[in-house]
């Protein structure tokens, strides 16, 4: 065989190696969406779908067992809804600082310092919330358990933060430097137009950003396990401890029989999760694109 | 224009930023000082006893590595070969508007629906049962997002005429990808890799469900054995243990240890990467 006709088949095995790998990422999306409705499945047709719209969460009892995924969604939305509240103005206010006022080496300390919080894996951050947030949370409330939703939203919010202002960072900085000269030119102060030109050019982008950081904090498991108290109630309160999708899945499933109803029910709250966070990546990018601030 | 007022602003949006760098900052603190009195050579290097109250917490820091080392022969390779032809040969076809559609869902499907989907397919459907070939094929798939969109930068960031100046010479484009590009960009790929990778090791939703157990007498044998996982061994002793009030150093030293081995691998990762910024520069 020829050198030239040899470097030709390699080029083409290359290429074939090459799609192969990048098609594994596909292949992963629609096994997961398989493998989940394939463990669920049978729940559909016994007992039915119509058991998870139960109004309580009881899967081991002597009497019934009941099903109903609602008091999980409630928790996991109060959870994620107090969080938010906490994270966005603070991360968006910060990002504002980090673009826009902060000295360049003030920067180069402080984005990889506030980054670190992302790397803490989330069993420690949980572990600190139990050992400090939670007796915080119980002092300063006058509550008998730190344990409550407040306590899992403030870890959230801290985990939620350095993605929140990452990325609501990079939308201030690609706002065109004509907009913002153009403003300064006009007499506007730099306070002016921060909050008058930049943040409103950037604000597709903020949200984008808001929505992958709940995308984040529904799907977070560890943090909330350890410091929610987990009582599947549905309540609004958030001094009330609450139970979320995700600590269920995770508290649950160790001691659950395969293949049994409530193993099942529990991969219907995995799908329900699947659903909610693939939905919000969604709308995100869509935002991104439509305002061509995708990268 | 009231200049009190701006300048008030100023001082709340930068005491704002700096409130959160003293909670990082806190944390931080928190877990070294208490952890620190519990870590000696004892306490990595032998086996736990009385479920996790007394002795060291080795079979767990071997089970963590063993699980990096599955999930970075796994998806390293996969990530990387997705990211060359996500950069080198995809053109703006359907295919390739797929493949970043799945990288981008990858990216958000939360850690604990992971767990269900390694449990259903690896654990269950392939037969592997609880082991750190499941526990590691679980967490490949979960880090391969971050992996390909690390490495597609790093080859993104190769000055083009490096490509044509090859191509121009009559090499194939696998021999220009070879010789031109992969030796300038692999190190930015590693090390973004190693970044993502440093989270998996810390993760903990994923591993209940497909690899971790809670305590074993002796160190796995082959890619089929249950290991036992810091992330688990940690929330175990803090949640679960009946002691859990009275071995609060027990806890700290091996949340300090776990964090240690992320922020380690983080930081290592960071400094080769500035590294060979300065070596390769056009």
């Amino acid at each position: 065989m020829s050198r030239s006709r040899k470097l030709h088949i390699t080029d083409k095995l290359m290429r074939l190696l090459l799609v192969s790998a990048a098609s594994t990422s596909v292949l992963i999306v629609c096994l997961i969406f398989l493998f989940l409705f394939r463990e669920a499945g049978p729940f559909a047709f016994k007992p039915g779908l119509e058991k998870l719209l139960d109004s309580q969460w009881i899967p081991v009892s002597f009497q019934e067992e009941h099903f109903g995924v609602g008091p999980l969604l409630s928790g996991s939305a109060l959870v994620t809804a107090l969080a938010m509240l906490v994270t966005v103005p603070i991360s968006v206010l910060a990002a504002i600082y980090i673009a826009e006022i902060a000295h360049p080496t003030e920067r180069e300390f402080l984005k990889p310092f506030i980054e670190i919080l992302a790397s803490i894996p989330s069993v420690v951050l949980g572990f600190f919330g139990l050992l400090v947030v939670a007796p915080l949370v119980k002092t300063l409330f006058g509550l008998s358990t730190g344990l409550t939703a407040l306590t899992g939203a403030l870890l959230l919010s801290l985990m939620a933060i350095p993605t929140i202002i990452s990325l609501s960072e990079d939308a201030l900085v690609s706002v065109p430097y004509a907009l913002k000269n153009a403003s300064l030119a006009l007499g506007a102060s730099h306070l002016q137009t921060i909050f008058r030109v930049t943040l409103p050019a950037a604000l597709p982008g903020i949200v984008a950003a808001v929505m992958l950081g709940i995308g984040r904090v529904i799907g977070e498991t560890m943090a909330v396990l350890m410091v929610t108290g987990n009582s599947a109630i549905l309540t609004f309160s958030p001094l009330a401890s609450v139970r979320t999708m995700t600590a269920t899945i995770a508290a649950e499933m160790g001691e659950v029989p395969f293949g049994s109803i409530h193993y099942q029910a529990l991969f219907w709250i995995g799908i329900i999760l699947l659903g909610i966070t693939f939905a919000l990546n969604i709308i995100a990018q869509r935002v991104l694109k439509k305002y061509g601030m995708m990268k | 224009m009231n200049n009190t007022a701006d300048k008030f602003i100023l001082f709340s949006l930068r005491l704002i930023t700096y409130a959160i760098v003293l909670v990082v900052g806190y944390i931080l603190l928190d877990i070294i000082k208490n952890g620190a009195p519990a870590l000696n050579w004892q306490f990595v290097s032998t086996f736990p006893r009385r479920s996790g109250a007394e002795g060291g917490i080795f079979p767990a820091i071997v089970g963590t590595l063993y699980l990096v080392v599955g999930t970075i022969a796994v998806s390293l390779p996969l990530g990387v070969g997705g990211a060359i032809y996500l950069a080198e040969y995809a053109d703006q076809g359907r295919f390739n508007t797929l493949i970043r559609l799945a990288i981008i869902t990858l990216a958000g499907v939360p850690s604990i629906v992971f767990g269900l989907f390694g449990l259903g397919l690896f654990v269950l459907f392939c037969g592997f049962g609880p082991s750190i070939l499941a526990g590691s094929l679980t967490l490949a798939c979960m880090v391969l997002p971050t992996i390909i969109v690390a490495s597609e930068e790093s080859l993104r960031a190769v000055p083009k005429g490096f490509r044509d100046a090859s191509l121009a010479l009559g090499a194939t484009k696998w021999e220009m990808i070879r010789t031109n590009i992969l030796p300038y960009s692999l190190s930015g790929m590693i090390t973004g890799s190693i970044l993502g990778i440093g989270r998996a090791a810390g993760e903990t939703a994923p591993i209940l469900l497909t690899v971790a157990a809670f305590y074993l007498p002796r160190l796995p044998k082959s890619f089929f054995d249950q290991v036992m996982a810091l992330p688990y061994h940690l929330y175990i002793l803090a949640t679960q243990h009946p002691e859990a009030d009275r071995i609060r150093h027990m806890q700290y030293g091996t949340a300090l240890v776990l964090l240690l081995l992320v922020l380690g691998l983080s930081l290592g990762a960071i400094f080769i990467r500035t590294h060979f910024r300065k070596k390769f520069r056009w």
